[in-house]
């Protein structure tokens, strides 16, 4: 009797343990491959192309911003560069989390994190836009392709700085040489070399943009850390908080542009 | 013996692949406790949002010092947002490692996600009307609200399933912002409440450009007569006012009617004169209002400070800032005998932890938030409003809002003026109903309009079928049709054969358990 109950024992065990076992995953057909009749526009195509209208490009993932906050997408090739918008909710975006993963160096956002990729080709197709003068892509559906990879070499745009010619390289991977650190004033009125957020009104520990001033000895630019592209923690976050008032600077980032140039920084050295 | 053991090792087993059947660790139930121990020390941490507006940091900041002073074993520790999606996601990934924070200001749409986790938020109603720890209970050591002191309006707000499960902090509403100088140069007169058609009879006005492609309202190339920053609020405020269904308590979606295609065909039409955008597709209408670009500009009435060509906060060089007089009205009305208005603003949640006095202290200091001095201030900073009638009423409030106009900085006429139409129109405003998914269904509406208005742009056909292919696309995109399966408990069919299994062989299991010890104790006993 004991034999038996003691098999019928461990047969139930089994058998409760394959009832917790995870029902197998449907099949999903893999997304279709992009067709080869779609029109891909070149670099100069895409800048003559009206605001508004409908545009496909192909061009090299050079960044990324958390695929939480929308992962908006820095891109470039041998002619011009594109960003990519996407509003964080899911719409204005056709890139899964599994292909955005594919395309930056880790999906672990703790601190330290960057979205600085390795320049995977993809070809985007959405509607030519712009929001506070950054002419970008929304509405975009972005396909991986396979083949090459390639990354940007930073150009030096420190001349034109104040200019408007400035605009021509908007979003592209550039550097900014020999720039003088200068002072931003905390809410006490004091003179600092970086704040939290635009007023000072974030706080270490918060993963807040820095926003901090160089000067090429004229008029002072802002220039920004966007935490959701270089959280606190990583190399060019904690460099910025380190720098002084006065420091002499080398600077590469992304010629971003909100209201006037306002580039992403991705690397600070001081001379 | 090894018969007894195998038999043994096979039940321990059996409970164990049961317990590992079993979701993730519930926490207990919060139970408040007799008295707050004050030999402890605690460390809550609390999850802060701000409009990136330093005085509001500096509210905090205050209200955590004088908090400390008041309890010395309690530390607060601030972590700052800047906005509230952002906050939404760190709580939802902490949910998952027990790391959520103490006290967090937080959407009640949020809240309701939340409490999908085992008593993950605590539930409020004892803790609001306890004699001793209560809103102005007798053992809390500093001048706390009661709770009738609280805006019923605001308080009820908090309500989630039948129960509060938050405290409100702040009041917000959206005012509508008037380039009045331009207005007059258009030849119109504003009233005291516009109504949809004016505004957009005045929008299209100022779409007349001159032969050089100028707009003759203001001589610049650009000119976007009406901007709307939050289109959900605009979409959820135009079914509400003409009365029309767009969720029920239970969660039942009613969005999609035949009174919300209306709404965005009128938008639609105005949207192809260049009468109509949003802040998604043009950007800040604070911006565009500044510059002279725009003449109707809908932003929370916490935005104030960034509106007029006298605002405090700018986002525009200087030299772009056109000078104009700025008037602050309620925002359109469908009835101007019956205003609809949304009310909004930051609440504050309790999360549960395992020991209760920890979230006793949470409590207290969420409670301090409430107080006059917290209150007061962080209402200065913008165009909120206190949520007590205690705030409301005391002699530091009314003479800060006398003093409208006195400069452009603490008494900023604009922002004040915005204040007073929520404090005037309190019973007017409005909020749509909280559960699972309200807040991907509020996403939903706004992107009706978005969706429309850039469709418009690119000159795609709006018609009916339009709108019931965007319908049929948002409800996927956001879930929406899960929501109402989730409400309806539809019938779910015959169970899969895994889980009878399981079912199956729990109930064999311990009838054989049963079984065993019946036979062993007569055994035992001898008995045959």
């Amino acid at each position: 009797m004991k034999k038996l109950l003691t098999v019928l024992l461990g047969l139930m065990m089994i058998l409760s343990l394959s009832a917790c076992k995870k029902q197998e995953e449907p099949q999903v057909d893999p997304e279709p491959a992009p067709t080869d009749d779609v029109v891909v526009m070149n670099y100069g195509e895409y800048a003559a192309a009206e605001l508004g209208s409908k545009v496909v490009i192909e061009a090299y993932v050079q960044a990324a911003q958390s695929y939480w906050n929308g992962a908006k997408l820095y891109l470039q090739d041998k002619d011009g560069a594109y960003f990519v918008y996407c509003d964080g909710k899911g719409e204005d975006i056709n890139l899964s989390e599994e292909d955005y993963g594919k395309l930056v160096p880790s999906v672990d956002y703790s601190a330290g994190w960057t979205g600085l990729c390795d320049g995977t080709k993809v070809r985007v197709e959405g509607v030519k836009s712009e929001w506070s003068g950054e002419v970008e892509i929304a509405e975009a559906t972005v396909t991986i392709l396979e083949g090459e990879k390639w990354v940007a070499e930073a150009e030096d745009v420190t001349a034109l700085l104040g200019s408007d010619e400035l605009a021509d390289h908007m979003n592209k991977k550039v550097k900014f040489s020999g720039l003088t650190v200068a002072a931003s004033k905390d809410a006490e009125g004091n003179d600092v070399a970086f704040l939290y957020n635009w007023d000072g009104s974030g706080a270490e520990g918060s993963n807040n943009d820095l926003y901090f001033n160089v000067t090429n000895g004229e008029a002072p630019f802002t220039f920004v850390v966007e935490s959701y592209l270089c959280y606190e923690g990583s190399e060019v976050y904690e460099a910025v908080k380190a720098l002084n008032v006065g420091d002499t600077v080398d600077l590469e980032g992304f010629l971003y542009w909100y209201n006037g140039a306002n580039p992403h920084i991705t690397s600070v050295t001081v001379r | 013996m090894k018969k007894k053991l195998s038999c043994i090792v096979s039940m321990i087993l059996i409970c164990i692949s049961l317990c590992g059947c079993h979701g993730s660790k519930e926490s207990s139930l919060f139970v408040l406790p007799e008295s707050f121990d004050e030999t402890k020390q605690y460390e809550i941490t609390f999850w802060a949002k701000n409009d990136t507006n330093i005085n509001q940091v500096n509210v905090y900041k205050k209200a955590i010092k004088d908090f400390e002073e008041i309890y010395p074993n309690i530390t607060v520790s601030l972590k700052l947002y800047t906005d509230y999606s952002r906050i939404y996601n760190d709580v939802i990934t902490n949910i998952s490692t027990n790391t959520t924070p103490n006290v967090c200001i937080t959407y009640p749409d949020h809240i309701a996600t939340y409490m999908t986790g085992n008593d993950t938020v605590v539930c409020l109603d004892e803790l609001l009307t306890d004699e001793d720890y209560g809103l102005g209970g007798s053992q809390v050591r500093f001048d706390s609200p009661e709770k009738d002191e609280v805006v019923d309006e605001f308080l009820n707000e908090c309500i989630i399933k039948g129960k509060y499960y938050a405290l409100p902090f702040m009041r917000s509403t959206e005012a509508l912002y008037i380039n009045k100088t331009y207005v007059d140069k258009l030849g119109y007169e504003i009233p005291d409440v516009v109504t949809w058609e004016w505004i957009f009879e005045v929008s299209e006005a100022a779409t007349e450009k001159d032969p050089d492609g100028n707009y003759v309202v203001n001589g610049q190339k650009i000119m976007i007569p009406f901007i709307y920053k939050s289109t959900d609020n605009m979409m959820i405020s135009m079914l509400k006012q003409l009365n029309a269904p767009y969720s029920e308590e239970d969660g039942t979606v009613l969005i999609f009617n035949d009174t919300t295609k209306e709404i965005l065909y009128d938008i639609a039409k105005h949207t192809a004169k260049g009468a109509f955008s949003t802040f998604k597709i043009s950007s800040y209408p604070a911006n565009f209002l500044n510059a002279g670009q725009c003449i109707f500009a809908i932003d929370s009435t916490a935005g104030a400070t960034w509106m007029g060509s006298k605002a405090p906060l700018l986002d525009i060089p200087k030299d772009q800032i056109v000078d104009f007089e700025t008037i602050v009205r309620p925002i359109p009305q469908y009835d101007i005998s019956d205003i609809k208005m949304i009310s909004q603003g930051p609440s504050l949640c309790i999360f549960n932890k395992t020991d209760p006095q920890e979230v006793l202290a949470s409590w207290l200091f969420a409670q301090y938030l409430l107080t006059n001095d917290v209150q007061i201030a962080y209402g200065m900073t913008e165009g909120y409003i206190p949520v007590t009638q205690k705030a409301h009423e005391s002699a530091e409030y009314q003479d800060y809002l006398n003093r409208e106009g006195e400069d452009d900085n603490i008494y900023y006429n604009i922002k004040i003026e915005a204040s007073r139409l929520l404090l005037e129109n309190t019973e007017h405003t409005f909020v749509t109903p909280v559960f699972n998914g309200s807040a991907s269904l509020r996403d939903a509406a706004g992107s009706l309009i978005e969706n429309t208005c850039k469709s418009v742009n690119r000159k795609e056909t709006i018609d009916d079928a339009y709108f019931d292919a965007l319908f049929e696309k948002l409800t996927s995109l956001y879930h929406l049709d899960q929501i109402s399966a989730q409400r309806t408990k539809k019938d779910l069919g015959p169970l899969p054969p895994t889980s009878v299994a399981l079912l199956g062989s729990l109930g064999a299991a311990w009838l054989l358990i049963g079984a065993y010890t019946i036979i062993s104790y007569r055994k035992d006993k001898g008995i045959k």
